[in-house]
């Protein structure tokens, strides 16, 4: 049966046309993988949000306009009431057949955008939402984030003689949501694309709020050279510092549970901004890794 | 087939032409991204087996499909290097840009 | 036979929604303004409108999701009230910059700290540079009626700018009066379909919201500028327009009462008017020559109007119901500014007044005018003074 047939979204059978192009984003940008193939897999009819961050950065500033299809930039801690607007609105006008997808940062999403957030999935309003997860608020110069991993160096959460950059972990922004009552969530990265855009794909048809946490490398950021964005996306989840996992009908489900980890040590000392860690801290990481995976296997279907 | 091509910016001389607010037509770009990059990436396409994995991965969309096989808008690639590090056979090259190849 | 009903100020903003037939209304609560969420939901409960109706999470959200469905070409509503309009406050720019029609209903009430439910203007006025066309009603019938031409002014594709409706809290949103409704088939003659090229749209995709450059910030901020200026014109149309259709016109961006052969004037906002305007009466038995400023649109600022209506005036006393905290009151600055424009040299005070609910009385204004005579015959007035302090705060 050939792929269109069967309704896959791959290589083969995405659309041709590319709605964000001629962007500003630094060479190498995962997040902009992100938008891009969103856009793709979505089509023409969508109205796209994107709040202040890299992607509304390096897209929208006048008169060099970098997306191609409806899209609009809302305030920072904005981007989910004004889907929910959007959706309202759109609704109200009789439109039909349409997708409204909100595309924003870590911060814009744990930190100053999770009050918005929370009340359209409390809504059910019928948007599609995307963490682009870099893990640190990039635009504004890497500054820690409410999904900052533990012992990564930012600015404001330098590493030095006394404190050893971040000493706090991730917000679990996909369990968050799950407990908000979610109709489909997932979790995907840049390295691991065809899963990705079945997600995408998949949040599409959802009569309900979607979210889709994906991580997406930033070479500044990580410090990490421009060409290794999609691989050491892939090697985070080989390595189980970030997984593959779903949430629908109430239920988590881990879509790739690795017999055997990659080493957590390779995947940190790849980026600078990990690089000051010492032998225990990577230990310190590692255990907190197996503790987790711990929890999810004993309780997650997969 | 929407290939985005770059538009000449008049800047208006009466306030009248300007947009009303900002809001604008979709897609209208001014500027390329060409001269960014201090590499660029050379497609070896007789080896190329159109798995389309670097037309996934390229963070630009400058790589496209075209009779069958793969192109590479250099108006816009920004020499990032990831279709040369992606691709399962290793038909991309990166070159220093200025170098010509072959 | 026209309608009528007992509604209260905040009813009467209910009414006047559902007789614009929004397409999304969204709802968040706060005193003194929770009577226009709640009747919209009643309305919305028993199909007397159909709307989106949006229970959001936060003000912030609420403005935010207008914002968004006004993007996409949809008329729509919202209310708050002091704290909940100050959390807004980033989104009153976006929308005013991103030129989105949208009307809001500020019930006017303090600000904390400390906090106060009570009624005063320092929400609305402290936001006034926020790009927004701001008016200030006084009665219930006028709440209705202008919710209507709000948008008749809003969505003006000459002034595609938001539209703050103020009433003052408790004393106009909770008090009742008898007011006359529009059938709906009339106000929807009167009132077009809202209808704009500036939105996202399928056939002509939009980007909208975007950056500026040093090099086109200016000309966006100009144009933004030109049209709330440009918006005194088509505000004077809508009322004219509006009276000879429902037979009530209220006087455009001022209302003047008396004015003309007036020695002393009283400049107002809202309701206080109507307390000034009996004790102009009572005044005006007793041989004075007095008349009531009411200031209608705080912006565009009705410049023009008031140095028209003060042309034969020696004194003007400002009541300020807000005062910005190290010099004087918003209102007597602006109508200062307007003043001294004309070169004349005229006695103007500052009455800072009704802070917090605190009542503004007949015996108030009688002591404004009085304080109005004494500076004309020479005596030395403080040009800003706190009125109806309950203690002395003499040094």
């Amino acid at each position: 049966m050939s792929d269109k047939r069967s309704g896959m979204i791959n290589a083969r059978t995405i659309t041709d046309k590319e709605f964000f192009y001629g962007h500003k984003a630094c060479a190498g940008c995962g997040g902009s993988i992100v938008v891009r193939l969103i856009l793709k897999v979505l089509g023409e009819r969508t109205f796209t949000v994107v709040p202040a961050g890299c992607m509304s950065a390096v897209g929208f500033i006048y008169p060099q306009l970098c997306f191609f299809n409806n899209a609009i930039i809302s305030t920072f801690p904005g981007t989910a009431s004004m889907l929910s607007g959007i959706a309202a609105g759109a609704k109200a006008l009789g439109l039909k057949d349409f997708h409204v997808v909100g595309i924003a940062g870590d911060g814009g999403t744990a930190d100053i955008g999770i009050q918005a957030l929370s009340g359209a999935i409390d809504r059910r309003d019928k948007v599609i939402y995307v963490c682009y997860d870099n893990e640190a608020y990039m635009n504004t110069g890497i500054q820690k984030s409410g999904l900052t991993p533990y012992g990564a160096r930012t600015t404001t959460t330098p590493a030095g003689k006394n404190i050893k950059g971040t000493v706090i972990g991730k917000k679990n922004m996909f369990e968050i949501v799950a407990a908000n009552g979610i109709d489909y969530a997932a979790t995907a990265s840049v390295g691991y694309i065809q899963d990705f855009l079945n997600k995408v794909h998949k949040a599409a048809k959802v009569e309900g709020t979607s979210y889709i946490h994906v991580l997406a490398p930033c070479p500044t950021g990580w410090g990490t050279a421009t060409d290794s964005t999609v691989e050491i996306a892939k090697e985070a989840v080989d390595c189980g510092l970030w997984y593959l996992a779903e949430y629908e009908n109430g239920e988590f489900k881990l879509n790739k549970n690795p017999k055997e980890f990659t080493p957590v040590e390779d995947y940190l000392r790849k980026q600078f901004r990990f690089r000051h860690l010492d032998d225990d801290d990577i230990q310190k990481i590692t255990d907190i890794r197996d503790a987790h995976w711990k929890k999810m296997r004993s309780s997650w279907k997969g | 087939m929407n290939r985005p091509v770059l538009k000449k910016h008049i800047k208006p001389k009466h306030i009248r032409e300007y947009p009303v607010g900002p809001c604008y037509e979709a897609g209208h770009l001014v500027t390329e991204n060409a001269t960014w990059r201090t590499q660029k990436p050379i497609i070896h396409i007789e080896k190329c087996t159109t798995c389309y994995y670097c037309y996934l991965c390229c963070p630009e969309g400058v790589i496209f499909k075209e009779d069958k096989k793969v192109k590479i808008d250099y108006a816009f690639c920004k020499g990032c290097g990831i279709c040369a590090k992606v691709c399962p056979k290793k038909v991309i090259q990166m070159i220093r840009e200025g170098e010509t190849y072959g | 036979m026209k309608t009528k009903a007992f509604l209260s100020g905040n009813e009467a903003v209910a009414e006047g929604v559902r007789l614009v037939s929004p397409h999304v209304i969204a709802a968040y609560p706060i005193t003194p303004q929770t009577g226009v969420v709640e009747r919209l939901a009643e309305m919305v409960e028993d199909g007397s409108i159909r709307a989106g109706f949006l229970n959001v999470e936060s003000e912030h959200s609420a403005l935010s999701a207008a914002i968004g469905a006004s993007a996409v070409g949809a008329r729509t509503f919202t209310a708050t009230s002091s704290q909940g309009l100050l959390y807004m406050a980033e989104c009153l720019h976006y929308a005013s910059g991103g030129r989105f029609p949208i009307v809001m209903m500020n019930a006017n009430r303090s600000l904390a700290l400390p906090w106060s439910i009570y009624g005063d203007h320092r929400d609305s006025l402290s936001l006034l540079d926020s790009g927004w066309i701001q008016v200030y009603v006084e009665d219930a019938q006028e709440s209705l009626d202008m919710v209507i031409q709000c948008y008749a002014i809003a969505e003006n594709l000459k002034v595609l700018t938001p539209v703050m409706l103020n009433l003052d809290g408790f004393t106009l949103t909770h008090t009742y009066e008898l007011v006359e409704l529009p059938t709906k088939d009339e106000v929807q003659e009167f009132l077009p379909a809202f209808d704009t090229p500036y939105k996202m749209d399928f056939e002509n995709p939009k980007n909208m919201g975007f950056s500026s450059t040093p090099a086109d910030n200016m000309e966006f901020k100009y144009q933004q500028h030109k049209a709330v200026l440009d918006a005194k014109k088509i505000i004077r149309e809508v009322d004219a327009a509006f009276k000879e259709r429902f037979g009530r016109g209220y006087g455009g961006l001022v209302d003047a009462y008396k004015c003309d052969d007036a020695e002393m004037i009283v400049v107002c906002l809202g309701s206080t008017t109507g307390t000034c305007r009996t004790v102009v009466d009572e005044l005006r038995e007793e041989g004075w020559k007095v008349g009531v400023l009411k200031i209608r649109f705080m912006r565009p600022f009705p410049e023009e109007d008031i140095i028209h209506y003060t042309r034969n005036t020696k004194a003007v006393a400002v009541i300020d119901r807000d005062i910005s905290f190290g010099y004087e009151g918003t209102v007597y600055t602006n109508v200062n500014s307007a003043l001294a424009k004309t070169g004349r040299d005229i006695l103007k005070l500052n009455f800072i007044a009704g802070l917090g609910g605190r009542n503004i009385s007949k015996d108030n204004i009688r002591e404004i005018f009085i304080e109005l005579k004494e500076g004309m015959e020479g005596k030395k007035k403080e040009h800003v003074r706190f009125l109806g302090l309950g203690v002395s705060v003499d040094e």
